[in-house]
């Protein structure tokens, strides 16, 4: 397999973070001229590949080659000397400064000493003429658009770099025409002979404009295909692990009897985050919400808690309008919520696994009727034991342990409040296999004991093992509710990779 | 109008309306005699203003300028009345001194990745207690380069007379300024100040810069040191204490982000020009007390750190420092 | 139980005091010796306690504040402003404990002040409370009208220099406090949600904890804390000095926090250790005094301090050696 032509080429990465497989042996080969995209959900490994492709990391085996060497990328200015330019999710510019700064900091003209800025401005000037854009470069880049930063940064690793241009999500936040414009500007550069890697959760995205596709799943490789013979129900079952032949052998849940009504959200929405949508939760049931990534799955979640609070639509707890519009609402109405980002979101690190199995009871009991250490005790350690959590004590710093054990933790911290309601987001992501089953093992048990749940999985198996339905997201809208029969990985994926007639992009 | 200017522009505007009102009640301060000496005065301060722009800028603070200024009008005095070197190569020891401390504390900040403010505070003590160390008295500095400086001055028609002290921090502000926003250091500066994150993708090199900062700052506050000296003709340890203060305050009055980011040199100028129109006032004016000074560039801090809070809304405070 | 407090005794700032006091004794030998007197103790060791006692309390105030990832650089502004009341008060003729309740509740309401300004207005803590330190030496001079006003009040004079059971007033004072300080903080449930908001305050919200009540409290427990000592330093000099009074107190309050073992950014805090940290400043202020070096000596032997906590605590040091690092954290816990 000695394929030539490529202009940057990964051959057997392993990266290993501690005792963490973050790659095993992944292949990938990117060649002048084409567009490739680069898929897989979170934790599959693809930023860890960037990250490595770009010098943010060493590979810990494995070889970077570009132009047919072998290299050492010691950092992202060092991979721009090999011509790989990187434009980050997040636009990571100044947006304190002028274009014209931004476009060429760290390599502005000068004069004896001081900075041309009236050459920087005019050369910047064409620079941008090149990509469409007609702006002040001595404007403040922060007064621009998102888009129009985006296509400044990628002016700018363009022009730095010159040889491969690798996008990381960059169409996350602009919209429709926004992304048509991004996409022409990608067409040019395709046209003039750059390779670009393309990451994207938007599968529409990746068919209007990538050539080849590469999809990474648990850190392994799973394929690299070019994109003409490909479906996207064939994407997403690639990305997912699901095979649609396999869907009949899942054991569906038995059609009981629907609880009571606990909660309706009537038209609930937020603008550039989840559009409006209706969904009524029973008590005794599990609602799964399946999507890709960026689906807005997450933000369904948030605005449900209050974490992010809604501007539109109306929610009713038993029967009983109300409003939700913080976190303390949703806990005052029995709410519990284990986000996806379980470091940043979750866990307290530095304080005690008991301290941070009891927060949220605290939480609801106020300042002064304070647990006390002994009844913090015997509430962790209940739930420690009917948890399963491994920790050799209950007062050790909550950031030493496993993610599944942390993971344990934060929902005894809801459960622990008693609650009525929960909404678990990716709540087995990135967590071992024990772990993972007790997990599962409880949505079941509190199902069974009348709770209501809301849970967001990519792991399709899972989610059709526990929901008693399936609420499907797709491009910030909730566009399926799957019931009885449907609940099944092939309707899944259908609905997830389902194109609505007529959008494009 | 861009954003940034916003603040400036108040600034220039309250300086204008303020001393409008200043001259309407006392015409006698519409004199060169007022304006020369209001450069003179305000020397020191000014100086060590414009390296606190810097530090400011790059999102920094540096709580060690009123000590080192202290520090070297004492090592300087001694220098020159004990050691018996001549002044010039006294300033030029002391601005060497000066640097490798500014130096050390820009290392300090950036490997040990400690607030800013933590690290200048230990310089302060130390930069105090050095100077204490030396002498705890004031140090008379007679020498005829002293006198001759002293005697350097244009005279303005009018009664005005520009020193060689006031000159020397105007032009200290036009390098300054040429250096902020003419060169790639200072672009570097402003980097640091608007995303530190973003600032080292983009192939600043932060170690080297925050190091430049740190010790831009330190040798402004021993030329302000000098200056003070010139100004005294003296050296004591417990000089200018809290000019750190005042230097915060006129850079942040004179509409620099207290965040970093955004901010102009000339903008100091003005918030130093500022501050000393407050103090000319109340001198003037004769019933009122110096303490009001103080209330009043409080009440100006307040209402700039309100106003930057309005206008730059989107960044939330202490998210910038979490993702280093 | 026993080996738990055995273990407690055994932590780094009690020994860091520990081997001040005695590197003190071996300068100079009488450093423990402590006499008997007009009923009441004098020594070098009484005078740590007593000297120590300002600081002490603003270190009780500002341990809070550092807890939620915050800093008071005002207090010793405030100190200055409520020593100028309670003084200006006196003197004017009111009874002492009047005075001394409006020094406290001045002080309250400048603590109020910087927290309506972080918690509220949204602004960084340093910049925030940068005002009233700014501003208060000013609003104190225009209280006393910029005279060092002094009085004869016998009740100030002993709470600034009186002693009760022996001991220095300002010392029993500032145990006191402390011990209420933090009954009220690990009694109710408000000390773990200071540490929950300042190690993540993202998931303290979504946990359901409302950290502006939190902030707003904190820092008006820090300006409380500066005016108790600002009626301490003038009961002990007779006068209140807008000017001087806990002139640079802040820095050193701050220094015997991190000291007591709480990260500039926020999370686990201790009370008793942030004292503990004062104590070690001033017995090093003490010895100092005491052998002979000039006072002034002590900035540095500070600043040295300041360089060591910080390297210990810096990350470098964690990834040098991860695990010598915890026990101090855990240490510092409870």
């Amino acid at each position: 397999m000695a394929e030539t032509g490529y202009a940057l080429e990964a051959r057997g990465i392993v990266k290993i973070f501690g005792n963490h497989v973050a790659l095993d042996k992944v292949d990938f080969g990117l060649r002048p001229g084409e567009v490739h995209a680069l898929l897989g959900e979170n934790g599959a490994g693809k930023s860890t590949l960037i990250k490595i492709l770009t010098g943010a990391y060493q590979p810990t085996l494995g070889d970077v080659i570009v132009d047919g060497a072998p290299v050492t990328l010691n950092n992202p200015q060092h991979a721009q000397t090999y011509g790989i330019g990187t434009v980050y999710q997040e636009v990571n510019l100044l947006p304190n400064r002028s274009v014209a700064e931004n476009l060429y900091l760290g390599h502005q003209p000068t004069w004896f000493g001081f900075v041309d800025r009236r050459k920087m401005e005019r050369d910047a000037r064409t620079v941008l003429a090149r990509y469409g854009l007609d702006i002040d470069p001595s404007s403040e880049l922060g007064a621009h658009s998102v888009a129009v930063q985006q296509i400044v940064a990628i002016a700018r690793a363009v022009e730095l770099s010159g040889k491969v241009l690798i996008l990381d999500e960059p169409t996350a936040s602009l919209d429709r025409n926004e992304v048509e414009r991004l996409f022409d500007i990608i067409r040019d550069l395709k046209a003039q002979g750059l390779a670009v890697v393309f990451i994207t959760h938007f599968l529409d995205q990746v068919f209007a404009i990538a050539d080849r596709v590469t999809i990474l799943r648990n850190g392994k490789l799973i394929d690299t295909k070019s994109l003409d013979n490909l479906t996207r129900t064939d994407v997403v079952r690639l990305m997912l692990g699901k095979d649609i032949a396999f869907s009949g052998a899942t054991q569906l849940e038995e059609n009981r009897p629907l609880g009571e009504v606990l909660l309706d959200f009537k038209g609930y929405g937020k603008k550039r985050s989840v559009m409006p949508f209706n969904l009524t939760i029973h008590k005794g049931e599990v609602v799964g919400v399946a999507g890709l990534l960026g689906s807005g799955r997450t933000e369904m979640a948030r605005i449900m808690f209050g974490a992010d609070s809604a501007d539109e639509g109306t929610v009713s707890v038993a029967g009983k309008p109300t409003s939700i519009s913080k976190p303390t609402d949703a806990i005052a109405h029995g709410f519990g919520f284990c986000p996806e980002d379980r470091k940043a979101e979750g866990i307290f690190g530095d304080l005690s696994v008991r301290e941070n199995i009891v927060i949220a009871l605290q939480g609801k009991l106020g300042w002064f009727s304070a647990l006390t250490r002994d009844e913090q005790m015997e509430i962790a350690g209940r739930y420690g034991e009917s948890m399963d959590i491994r920790a050799a004590s209950l007062d050790m710093p909550i950031k030493l342990l496993s993610g599944g054990n942390q993971q344990k933790a934060i929902l005894s911290r809801w459960l622990a409040t008693d609650p009525t309601f929960l909404i678990l987001d990716e709540p087995t992501r990135g967590i071992d296999v024990g772990a993972h089953a007790e997990i599962v093992r409880t949505i079941n048990r509190l199902r069974d004991e009348g709770l209501a749940l809301v849970v967001i999985s990519s792991e399709l198996d899972e989610v059709v093992a526990y929901s008693s339905r399936i609420v499907v997201m797709r491009d910030r809208e909730l566009v399926a509710e799957l019931n009885g029969e449907n609940i099944n990985p092939g309707v899944i994926v259908q609905a997830i990779a389902n194109h609505k007639d007529g959008v494009q992009a | 109008m861009n954003r940034s200017l916003r603040p400036l522009v108040a600034t220039a505007l309250i300086f204008a309306i303020a001393y409008a009102l200043a001259v309407m009640q006392f015409p006698s301060m519409f004199s060169t005699r007022v304006l020369g000496n209001f450069l003179t005065d305000n020397a020191f301060l000014g100086i060590a203003a414009v390296g606190m722009t810097f530090v400011i800028l790059s999102g920094g603070i540096d709580l060690s300028v009123g000590a080192v200024i202290g520090f070297t009008g004492v090592l300087v005095a001694v220098l020159i009345s004990w050691l018996g070197l001549h002044p010039l190569l006294a300033f030029a020891i002391a601005i060497i001194v000066a640097g490798a401390f500014g130096a050390i504390m820009g290392l300090a900040i950036h490997y040990l990745q400690v607030p800013a403010f933590i690290v200048t505070l230990a310089g302060m003590f130390l930069a105090r207690g050095g100077a204490s160390v030396i002498t705890r008295d004031s140090v008379p500095i007679n020498h005829e380069f002293y006198a001759w400086i002293s005697d350097l001055t244009i005279r303005l028609s009018g009664g005005g007379r520009l020193s060689v002290i006031g000159l020397t921090m105007v032009a200290i502000f036009i390098i300054g300024a040429l250096l902020a926003h003419r060169t790639k250091f200072g672009s570097y500066v402003y980097a640091l100040g608007g995303n530190p994150v973003s600032a080292s993708l983009m192939g600043v090199p932060v170690a080297r810069t925050t190091v430049a900062i740190y010790a831009l700052s330190s040798i402004l506050a021993a030329i302000s040191g000098i200056v003070f000296s010139l100004y005294t003709s003296a050296g004591y340890p417990l000089a200018a204490v809290g000019v750190e203060l005042d230097a915060i305050s006129a850079v942040v009055i004179g509409g620099t982000l207290l965040t970093g980011g955004y901010g102009f040199v000339l903008g100091t100028f003005i918030g130093v020009m500022l501050l000393g129109l407050v103090q000319t006032y109340i001198i003037f004016d004769g019933t009122l007390s110096s303490w009001w000074t103080k209330i009043v560039i409080g009440i100006l801090l307040f209402l700039f750190i309100v106003l930057q809070r309005l206008i730059f809304v989107a960044s939330a405070p202490g998210e910038k420092t979490s993702k280093a | 139980m026993i080996r738990r407090s055995l273990l407690k005794l055994a932590n780094p700032q009690l020994l860091a005091l520990i081997g001040v006091l005695l590197i003190n004794w071996l300068l100079f030998p009488n450093f423990f010796r402590v006499t008997w007197q007009d009923g009441r103790f004098f020594g070098s060791l009484i005078d740590v306690l007593n000297r120590g006692a300002p600081v002490a309390i603003l270190a009780v105030g500002m341990v809070g504040v550092i807890a939620t990832k915050g800093v008071d650089l005002s207090v010793g502004a405030v100190m200055a402003v409520a020593g100028a009341v309670a003084a200006t008060m006196v003197v004017a003729g009111y009874p002492a404990p009047i005075a001394v309740v409006a020094a406290l509740v001045v002080g309250l309401l400048c603590g109020l002040w910087n927290g309506i300004l972080v918690a509220i207005l949204d602004i960084q803590p340093i910049i925030a409370t940068l005002v009233l330190m700014v501003a208060g030496r000013g609003i104190a001079q225009l209280i006393t009208e910029g005279f060092i006003v002094t009085f004869t009040d016998p009740v100030l004079i002993y709470i600034g220099t009186g002693s009760f059971l022996g001991f220095p007033m300002a010392a029993v004072i500032a145990l006191v406090l402390m011990i209420i300080v933090t009954l009220v903080v690990r009694r109710t449930a408000i000390g773990l949600f200071i540490e929950a908001v300042g190690v993540n305050r993202a998931a303290a919200s979504l946990a359901g904890i409302r950290s502006r009540m939190l902030l707003l409290l904190v820092y008006s427990l820090s300006g409380l804390c500066a005016a108790i000592a600002g009626i301490i330093v003038a009961g002990d000099i007779r006068g209140a000095d807008a000017n001087n009074a806990g002139l640079w107190l802040e820095l050193d309050a701050i220094l015997a926090v991190v000291i007591g073992g709480t990260s500039l950014l926020g999370g686990r805090f201790s009370v008793p250790l942030a004292v503990v940290g004062a104590l070690i400043i001033q017995a090093m202020n003490t010895g100092i005094l005491v052998s002979g070096f000039p006072p002034e000596f002590n900035l540095i032997v500070k600043a040295g301090l300041i360089f060591i906590v910080l390297v210990i605590q810096s990350p470098l040091a964690s990834r040098l050696a991860p695990p010598r690092i915890k026990p101090v954290a855990k240490a510092a816990a409870k």
